[in-house]
């Protein structure tokens, strides 16, 4: 255990040190603070207008936003390690694999877990003094489930990295099939989903497919974040359907968790049979 | 009980045999120098032995134990070849890095420094070190956690003249005070010092492994003797190529004669006694002549083989 944190804290500090953490605090604040005010502006509205839309619309950013901060964190984390040469070094230390990306996720997984709090945490205390008449317990439930999920999913395109960074062998490459990656869960997928609504013109199992939705844990994240508030109105495009899906939110979030671990024991298998 | 233990390993590479049959062994507080030529089996070999790689055949044990033991990682020190570090991070933070992994005292990381004569650029970025700076970062690396095992690949590479020395002193050192070391290297010249044994390998096989007098005897190769200030240089000369010696006249009063095995003494009492002779050289076959002469044999036996 205590080498997963040995690794974890290099991790870590590199993360202080590049100033990783700062700039990703800082972003999530701008723009956290910029859409509570702003999120309007297109109905003709300044100013702040309710929790369940500021929700909505930092959910729908942090969709394309948190996956694409956690890929560029970690697609190198092995094959950095392999082509900078430390990881033949690290290899012959009394240091296991899993022991190594365990480290290498934790330290990366703190990294954004406190730039979520960092950042989202202070748009929402902006709001709580700055708004009058705010629910604060509606807020503080609200952006907790939003933090939290946020850096789960987060937490699950981590994992999706250590997988690519544990199978190839050139940076390069990783970086390549990284923003595949975000190409494919971020956009390519619910369009996939709306074509194959209108291609089959009714003919596919109209109650199946809403569970489609589980395969893809942007759309997990953003079920949700959208609902739990009363009117869901917000719901758009592939959304709509998860209206139909006949199951509770907690499930939702065992979804989540799922696509944080499967990844990641994934990772480990491609990881252990990486030849040295 | 031996640090090292190699028996019967073969290693493969899908169809590619790349060691065939390497039984080795590195007694306690033995230095071993393991020579061979680019793909002859050394990394292999030194991969074997940290367990980074599994014999395809044959057995490895490392201090008694599988080499992918922790235990044995613990007490292991391995100098890679063209040692890189996280560019990023200063000397000092990347030596105490590994100390943690290794579990080494972090009181340890300042002493080294100071040994390999890092300290005045211990807080400097590793990325503004020259290439001998970081080769002498790795050994630092290498001797946390005071490894009873060290592997050294390509220890000299990029070190001056005096820092090389330092690190032979070093070896010495260590050796003396118990430390098993095997020294893969392609620079030959003064390394023999240092070592007790030599192994020489090539295209996977072992082609000889001893101490430089064992080799030498083994290779049956002559020393050089040259004396000077001979009295009756030209009679010497006749009676020496008349007795089947090859012998040639150096200057005036000088003679080189090859000494084959066993005629050493005789050719120098000769030249003490009749010869008078004034100053004498011998020039013994150097690590590198042995070296020369197992790959010219490495490379006759292939030759023969391909040709059947």
């Amino acid at each position: 255990m205590s080498q997963v944190w040995n690794i974890a804290r290099k991790e870590l500090s590199d993360g202080l040190r590049n100033r990783w953490l700062l700039a990703i605090s800082l972003l999530f604040a701008v723009l956290a603070v910029g859409i509570a005010w702003l999120g309007a502006a297109a109905s003709g509205q300044l100013g702040f207008t309710s929790i369940p839309a500021t929700i909505a619309s930092l959910a729908s950013l942090a969709t394309f936003l948190v996956p694409l901060i956690a890929l560029l964190l970690a697609y190198d984390a092995i094959v950095g390690e392999d082509e900078g040469g430390t990881l033949m070094l690290l290899l012959t230390y009394p240091l296991g694999r899993g022991q190594l990306l365990l480290g290498k996720f934790v330290g990366h997984g703190l990294i954004l877990a406190l730039a979520t709090l960092i950042g989202f945490g202070c748009a929402a205390l902006a709001i709580a003094v700055l708004v009058e008449d705010i629910e604060l317990g509606l807020l503080a439930w609200a952006f907790g489930r939003f933090m939290l999920s946020s850096t789960l999913l987060g937490w699950v395109f981590l994992a999706m990295a250590y997988v690519l960074s544990s199978k190839v062998s050139e940076k390069s490459s990783a970086a390549g099939l990284a923003l595949g990656l975000w190409f494919l869960f971020v956009l390519v997928f619910d369009l996939a989903l709306l074509a194959l609504l209108v291609l089959s013109e009714g003919k596919f199992n109209p109650d199946l497919l809403p569970w489609l939705l589980l395969l893809n844990p942007a759309d997990v994240y953003r079920l949700i974040n959208l609902s739990g508030f009363e009117g869901n109105g917000n719901a758009l495009g592939v959304m709509a359907l998860g209206g139909d899906l006949p199951v509770d939110g907690q499930l939702l979030w065992v979804c989540l968790l799922m696509w944080v671990g499967v990844p990641l024991t994934l990772a480990h298998w491609v990881f252990l049979r990486r030849p040295t | 009980m031996n640090a090292v233990e190699i028996k019967g390993v073969s290693q493969q590479y899908g169809s590619m045999t790349v060691l065939h049959d390497l039984t080795l062994s590195l007694g306690e507080g033995e230095v071993l120098g393991l020579f061979g030529h680019n793909g002859a089996g050394k990394t292999t070999t030194m991969k074997l032995i940290l367990g980074l790689l599994q014999a395809s055949s044959g057995t490895v044990q490392v201090l008694g134990r599988n080499p992918k033991d922790s235990l044995v990682r613990q007490q292991l020190g391995y100098l890679p070849e063209n040692v890189t570090f996280y560019a990023q991070l200063s000397g000092r933070e990347t030596l105490r890095h590994f100390a943690r992994l290794k579990g080494a005292p972090l009181s340890q990381v300042d002493e080294l420094l100071e040994q390999v004569g890092l300290a005045p650029a211990m807080e400097r970025r590793v990325k503004t070190y020259s290439k001998g700076m970081r080769q002498r970062l790795g050994l630092a690396q290498a001797l946390l956690g005071a490894p009873r095992l060290l592997l050294l690949d390509e220890p000299t590479v990029g070190l001056d003249p005096i820092a090389t020395q330092d690190l032979y002193q070093l070896v010495d050192r260590l050796r003396q005070q118990g430390t098993s070391i095997i020294l893969c290297s392609h620079v030959l010249p003064g390394v023999e010092a240092h070592i007790n044994r030599a192994a020489i390998l090539s295209h996977g096989r072992l082609q000889a492994v001893g101490s430089l007098a064992s080799l030498r005897e083994d290779a049956g190769l002559p020393a050089l003797i040259r004396a000077s200030g001979l009295k009756q240089s030209a009679q010497l000369l006749q009676r020496w190529r008349a007795g089947g010696h090859q012998a040639r006249s150096v200057g005036i009063d000088g003679i080189e004669v090859v000494a084959i095995n066993g005629h050493k003494l005789d050719l120098l009492r000769e030249l003490l006694g009749e010869g008078g002779a004034q100053d004498i050289d011998i020039h013994q076959p150097s690590l590198e002549d042995l070296y020369r002469h197992y790959m010219d044999q490495a490379q006759s036996t292939q030759a023969r083989e391909g040709a059947v």
